[in-house]
Formats: structure tokens, sequence, C-alpha cells
């Protein structure tokens, strides 16, 4: 643009403003948030469970075995060693190891003696430090450093707890819990992050609070998933604060339900530095709050400053151009809903595309929120307030906060399948066994017939059998044993098999 | 002695054969009768539907998506086929009496014995042409909500159409294959028995219903990581498991995409393999959905049986699995031709993998192998043209 066209723009916007506030002498409406009606939307637990959960881990009835790991011992074996119930203490020390939990309710806590805590370090050579794919696990009070991969990250464990960690540059994501219901992640201090300090992907029911998240692309993520609450975390001089959205091509395709409450969001101007071809490399250096196709997001409470870019984004996909294209992905952000916050010199220097928006509405200067893009049923309380550009159609909110909610945790945890045991039975006889085993005839085990002959009346000895098999015939293979099936599933298939007709 | 041995074994393997012959239900006039049980796996329902069980059927998932970690659900599956559906779809299957020149079967480039491949960088066509791109796998096929290469399929119905009549494959026309099927004294009666409540049971559509059927049947959830995934801490090994903490670790990303449990997220993705020498870009999914942006992208496909099914990738450029699994730390867009745009996947990135992580996640990936559910292959089929 050359500086002649500039110079005639300023003056047309001077004009335009000039003109449009001359006209605007009625006193705004004042809404207080003190009081007021309360959000009525969102997470509805079930009718016997309205009674608000206090965490996201059951509290244990009894405990299991403490198992104590010193400096120069392995997290690891004591993983191993451990049985779901168990609790592993780990010592102050330095320990280079990558841990997995694949088995439900391990409480794996550091001891933190004096300051001193216990330190994974992957010497920037390991991958990831911790892994947990089972149930109700508990990771509280961790170092951890240098991995290349994450510091915590869960695959689909549901009931989960993260706290009290100090991570610090670990590479891609600092605490990535993914595809899991119902987890806590508070009280943890995340920084030197390539993507996002705090990441929750394609998850339900989750609960970040009490984090200092900072130095990281994105502060806190929460990416295709539902009913999560984002509160009282402090958000500083990361590339972007706190993001909601949904990225595109991923099997999970909403983002929903989201509140962003009451918490510090502060000069998020750090260069971005994420990975080429990563979504977060997207997000401009001075974002605040981005909200991205995420539908449902609530804004409330925060302090929101010095964030170079704007204090609050909010957009849908065609923003972004370095996203796939997903025919099931909704690409706006609808219902948006904005209540009080304060804002603070946000915008002081921001981009191109904030500053032909702002320029369609011939606004200058700071910018507290920019909304791009289709939106329905969009809300915003004192929007007298806020340098705000892109919000024309947003609504008066019906409601001034969300007090009525705690959070969205899963009072007594997420569900497990019930089945049935007869059910277990088939589920394992037709599942497994029939693999080898038919009801006449030989396969690469004797027929079903033949085993009934032996154990009629008895499943208790056929459960005895096929925990540790002893090989019995000449001519046929050793069965693999079947010890990995839980008492309850051996009994079952026991009793079907013996049963079985045809 | 030997010889002794042997030849004990070739009369026990006569006796055998005819004892087969003698109590197989080849009872009708036209010598096939199909199998009135379901194969195994199915229970058999009261209204005659076969339906699945396993074991992954003891847990849930997010959402219902059947993604996530080791004791998660799968995805939702096509089942509640009659046994006598899915047996004429076997029958089917396997009878070159489909394509256009009847030389031909869908088990030539889809052989149980290549894991359901053909053991081929790009599958041939009954007539010699060169198909652009590789053969996938059957198995698990039931659990997939899109099917081909480019995703432009939903339904393992609408799929079977794509090679029964493709030029570059079976090569057949409708009419040349209700005629050529119509030449089979069997078929009519086999279709009556499957489809008993259909008035005319010989059409396309049951065709199409009886191989959906049967190809719904190939179920692989029993291999070494299934039996890890349930609880068995022992059944995969220490290379295998150190595997397994790369492939889902967030340095390699491989399960971000080929998630567990079915080790694939069913999405299609854009990586950037190199087309083999000579052959311009397949675009892939942008003809699909018409956009750009899917230039050259493919369905991630399962892992499952992956070791059975080299080479690897849409067009069959990796010979080796290790080959595959290297292409993915050469570097962000290595392949990519200069002047070529691709919208490169974004857990495509630079994980610097050393090689002995690369032996691991082969390692891995070949305990994903699982054949024990094979189903019966025919030694002959109603046309007579198995050879």
């Amino acid at each position: 643009m050359n500086n002649k066209i500039k110079i005639v723009l300023v003056i047309i916007i001077f004009a335009g403003g000039w003109i449009l506030g001359s006209n605007n002498n009625t006193a705004p409406v004042i809404t207080s948030s003190m009081g007021g009606a309360s959000y009525s939307g969102g997470y509805q637990p079930e009718a016997q469970a309205a009674v608000q959960a206090e965490g996201a881990v059951a509290l244990r009835t009894e405990q299991g075995q403490i198992h104590l790991v010193k400096n120069g011992d392995s997290i690891q074996a004591a993983v191993e060693a451990a049985q779901p119930g168990d609790t592993i203490q780990v010592m102050p020390g330095i320990y280079s190891e990558t841990v997995y939990i694949d088995k439900d309710d391990i409480h794996l806590l550091g001891v933190i003696q004096e300051g001193k805590r216990a330190t994974m370090d992957g010497l920037g050579k390991l991958n990831d430090a911790i892994l947990y794919s089972g149930n109700n696990v508990v990771i509280e009070n961790f170092r951890i450093t240098k991995y290349k991969g994450n510091g915590i990250m869960g695959q689909a464990g549901n009931n989960f707890e993260i706290r009290n960690n100090v991570i610090v540059d670990t590479g891609i994501y600092g605490i990535f819990p993914q595809l899991g219901t119902n987890g806590l992640v508070e009280h943890n201090v995340v920084s030197g992050i390539e993507d996002a300090a705090i990441y929750i992907g394609m998850s339900d029911n989750i609960h970040v609070s009490y984090n200092e998240v900072f130095d990281s692309v994105a502060g806190i993520e929460i990416e295709n998933s539902r009913h999560a609450i984002v509160e009282h975390n402090n958000a500083h001089n990361n590339t972007g604060g706190i993001l909601a959205f949904v990225t595109p091509g991923l099997p999970i395709k909403t983002t929903e339900d989201v509140i962003i409450r009451n918490n510090f969001v502060l000069n998020n101007n750090t260069p971005n530095f994420g990975a080429p071809g990563s979504i977060v490399s997207g997000i401009p250096a001075g974002t605040g709050i981005l909200v991205m196709a995420a539908d449902d997001v609530i804004i409330e409470g925060n302090i929101i400053s010095g964030n170079k870019t704007a204090g609050i984004i909010v957009n849908d996909h065609s923003f972004a151009t370095t996203i796939t294209m997903d025919v099931e992905s909704d690409p706006n952000s609808d219902r948006t809903m904005i209540l009080d916050n304060v804002m603070l010199n946000n915008g002081y220097d921001t981009i191109a595309e904030v500053k032909a928006v702002a320029l369609t509405e011939l606004h200058t200067g700071l910018v507290d929120i920019v909304h791009v893009g289709s939106s329905e049923g969009s809300c915003i309380v004192n929007r007298h307030r806020y340098r705000a550009v892109g919000i024309g159609n947003y609504g008066d909110c019906d409601f001034t906060n969300t007090d009525s909610i705690d959070n969205y945790l899963v009072a007594g945890g997420a569900d497990r399948r019930v089945i049935h045991p007869s059910e277990r039975g088939e589920i394992a006889y037709l599942g497994v066994c029939t693999g080898c085993h038919s009801y006449t005839g030989r396969l690469i085990g004797p027929s079903v017939q033949v085993i009934q002959a032996m154990y009629a009346g008895n499943p208790e000895a056929l459960v005895e059998y096929i925990n540790a098999p002893v090989k019995k015939r000449d001519n046929f293979p050793p069965m693999p044993a079947q010890n990995y099936l839980d008492a309850e599933t051996q009994m079952a298939v026991a009793t079907y098999m013996l049963a079985l007709e045809k | 002695m030997m010889a002794g041995a042997n030849r004990a074994n070739a009369l026990r393997t006569r006796f055998l054969f005819w004892l087969v012959l003698l109590l197989s239900p080849y009872s009708s006039a036209s010598g096939f009768d199909l199998n009135d049980q379901c194969p195994p796996s199915f229970a058999l329902s009261s209204d005659n539907q076969c339906q699945l069980r396993n074991l992954y059927q003891l847990y849930d998932s997010l959402q219902g998506q059947g993604l996530g970690g080791l004791k998660t659900a799968l995805p939702h599956h096509r089942d509640g086929f009659s046994p006598q559906q899915i047996d004429l779809g076997r029958l089917l299957f396997f009878d070159p009496v489909l394509s256009g020149n009847k030389d031909l079967s869908c088990a030539n480039c889809h052989n149980p014995a290549k894991g359901f491949s053909d053991g081929m960088a790009r599958s041939v066509g009954a007539s010699g042409q060169l198909h652009p791109r590789s053969a996938p796998t059957l198995w698990n096929s039931a659990f997939l909500k899109s099917l081909l290469w480019d995703a432009r399929a939903d339904s393992l119905e609408q799929q079977a159409l794509g090679p029964l009549f493709s030029e570059l494959e079976m090569a057949n026309t409708p009419e040349q294959l209700m005629a050529n099927l119509n030449q089979v004294d069997a078929y009519p009666e086999l279709f009556t028995q499957a489809f008993p409540n259909s008035e005319d049971a010989m059409v396309i559509a049951n065709i199409t219903t009886a191989l959906t059927a049967f190809q719904s049947s190939l179920i692989s959830l029993n291999s070494p990581y299934d039996r890890y995934a349930h609880g068995d801490s022992k059944a995969l090994n220490p290379e295998q498991l150190e595997g397994l903490n790369v492939f889902r670790s967030f340095v390699a990303r491989c399960s971000q995409c080929h998630t567990p449990p079915l080790f694939t997220n069913q999405q299609v993705a854009v990586i950037g393999t190199p087309e083999p020498e000579g052959m311009p870009r397949d675009i892939g999914a942008q003809a699909t959905f018409g956009a750009e942006r899917l230039r050259g992208g493919f369905k991630v496909p399962t892992l499952r049986n992956i070791a059975l099914t080299a080479p690897y990738m849409h067009s069959g450029r990796f010979a080796t699995l290790r080959e595959a699994t290297e292409f993915y730390t050469k570097g962000r867009g290595h392949a990519v031709p200069e002047g070529e745009e691709l919208l490169l996947h974004w857990h495509i990135s630079e994980p610097n993998l050393t090689p002995s992580e690369l032996d691991r996640l082969v390692d891995f990936m070949g305990a994903l192998s699982d054949e024990s559910f094979m189903p019966e292959i025919p030694q002959q089929v109603p046309s007579g043209l198995l050879h």
C-alpha cells in the first residue's frame, strides 16, 4: 500500500469515527455480573450422579502396597511390580528413563524433600517421560526435563489426575492427555514447550486449573474436546495463551462446552517457535485467547493484558491457511459467550489480518476482541467496555456468570462398561477360543466336546488349566496360557464352554 | 524309516480327504451347499444372523469412536449377515467367473496367503493392466467406514462395485457378470439359499451383499499385541515392547494416525510418499472431495497384519516395512518433487529416529499379525474355474 492511499484511508477512518461517535450520546447499559442469572447450558451429569465431583480419581477405600524407588533404581521396574491399587513413591534423584503405565489404578508420586524433587531427565535423547494407558492413574510431584516428545502423555486412560509437576523444556507437549474421559490437570508449572504446555486432545470432562504455563508456543490448548473448564491458570509469555479449537482431520470432530474463566492471560508475545506444519505454528505471537471452530465457549472473569495481536480472537477455519480440509468438521465458532473480563492494552502491535478486519469497521488502535467469520448465537455482556471488532452480530447474553458450575468432572469416575458374566463368557469363547477349538472336530486344539467330557461340572479345574496349560497330547501344539484374562472372565468362559451345545 | 513315515502320512492324508468328502455338506445336486454355521468369532442369533464377538467388546471408547489405547473398544463394525450369505460370499470371492474374461477372482489381488493382498507394488488387472495403486489388506475391513485408498466408497457394498467393473481390475460389466453367473448351474440355487426372501435372488445387489458378508468375517484381533493389550504383560518381547513405546511416543507419533485398537484413525492424510519412477503424482483424495488441500492424500491404512502385506504405501514404493518406516524420519517433504505443492500432514515431522528405533518399530509391527481366523479356502468354486 503506498503512503498516499494510507493517508487517505486514515482520514476517512477518522472522519467516519467522528461521525459515528457523534451520534452516540446515550448512557451505556451496564450489566452487573454480581448476582444475575448463571449459565444454564453445558454438561449435565446423569440425574443419579448429580453431585459435584471432588476430583477425577475416586479416593481409595483401601491402600495397596507402597513401592519405594530410590535414586539409582528404575521407576519402570516398580511399575512392573505394582498391582492395581498400589502406590509408587519416587525419592529425589535423577531418573533417565521412559515410564509406561499399562495397568489401572496406579499412583505414581514423586517425593519432594526440602524442595528437591524426583527429576526425570531425558538427556535430550529419550522420547517421552511418562506414558499411561490405564484408568485411575495419578501422577504427582515430578520434575521433568529434556525429553524429545512429551512430559506426561495419556492414551485413553480415564479418570486421571496430573498435579504439582514441574515440566521444563520437554519438546512437543508438557502434559498431553488424549482420548480420555474425566481428568484433572492442576498445580503444574510448565515452560519452554515447542507446542502446547498443556494440551487436552480429544477428551471429555476435563478440568485444568491453577497451572502456570509460560515461554511455550501455546499455553493451554483444548482441542477436539468437550466439557472442559480452564480456570485459575496463569498463562503468560507464550505465543498464544489459552486456545480452544477444532483441528480438522482428527477422528473426533468437535470442541464444545468449554469454560475459560478467572485466568491471567498476560503478555503472550513470544515469537512463534512451533515446528513447521504444526497447527500452532500458525498462531500469531500476541494472542491472548483463541477460539477457532469451537462451539459453546464461555470466556469469563479473565485478566487479559498486554497481548499485542489481540486479547481474544474468535475465528473459523478459513482464517487458517495451513490446515487440512475435512468435510466432517464444522468450520465455524458458534455460540461464543464473552462475559465480564478485564482487558488492558491488547492489540497494540497487531497483524495485518486483524488490521484489515478492523478497517472494515473503521476501527484503529488497540484490539481487545476480534471475531472473524460467521457465527451463530454468540453473545457478550457489557460490550461497551471493549475495543472490539467483528462482534456486530453478538447478542446480549441472558446470563452473567457461570457460578452454578463448579466443574465438569464425572462424580464417581467415568462409567465402565457393564458386561453380564454370560455375555463375557460368549465374548471370550468366540473372540479367542474359536481360533483353535470348534464344537465338534479338531482344529488346532481338541474339540469342545472332548473338553466338556474332561471337565464336566468342574469349571474351576478348566480355569486352572487355561491359566497354566500343560502339554497333554503329542500331536497337538501347546496351548498358550490365557492368564491375562481377569478371574471373572476366566470363570465366565469356562462355564460358557462347558455348557455349549453346538 | 523316513519313507515309511511319509507313506503313512500320505495314506492318512488320503483317508482324511475321503472322510472330509463324505462328511462335507456337498449334498445338493450341484455339489455345493452353504454353511449354516457362522465363522469363528461370530455368534449365531435366533434370526440366523452372525454377530461378531471379541474381547474389545469388554471396553468403552471416547464418544464411541473406537480410538484410544490398550483397553479401548473398536470402531463400529458391520455384521448381522447370515452364515449362508457369508459362505456364498466366500465362494464368489474365490471364483474367477466374476471377472470379464473369467480369469481373475477377488482373491488374485486379495490373496489370503499374502495377508489378503497380492505381494506386488501395484496390482495387475484381468488382462494384464498395471493398476496405479497397491491392493490393500481385507483383514478387519468390517470396521472401516470408508473404503479404497482415496476414501471414495462409503460401504463395502459400494466398494465391491469398483473392482468388478473397473477396466483396470476385473473389467466386467453388469450384463456380462449376470450372463457369466447364469451359465453356472450352482449359483441360482446358492443365491436362493443365501437370500431366501428375494424374489429374484441372483442380482448385483446380492452379489455385493454376499461379498460384504464374507469380507466382514475376516477378523484378526488375536495378535501378540492384543494379548498384551488385554493384560498379558509378557506377550510382547523386549524389542516389541520398546517398539510399542516408540510407536506411541510423541516423537515418532505413529499412534496419532495409526491409532489402536484398529491401528488406523480412518482419516485422510497427506504424507508425501514418492511415486514409482515415471509415475505422475496420484492426487488421491483430492478427487474424492474436490479439495486441493487433500492433494496426494490417502486413507490411513490399518497396520494389523502389516508385516504380511509388503510392498507398502498406496503405490507400493517401499519394498520392506523397514523402508516404509524410515520414510517418516527422512525429513518432512523430503520426497516431494520440486514444484509439487502438497499440504503435508502436521504429524509428518522430523523425529530423527535412530536406526535401532526404526528396527524396534518394525519388531512391534510384527506383533500385530494374527491369522487365527483364516477362512477355509475352497478347493473348488461353482464355476469350476479355480485353478
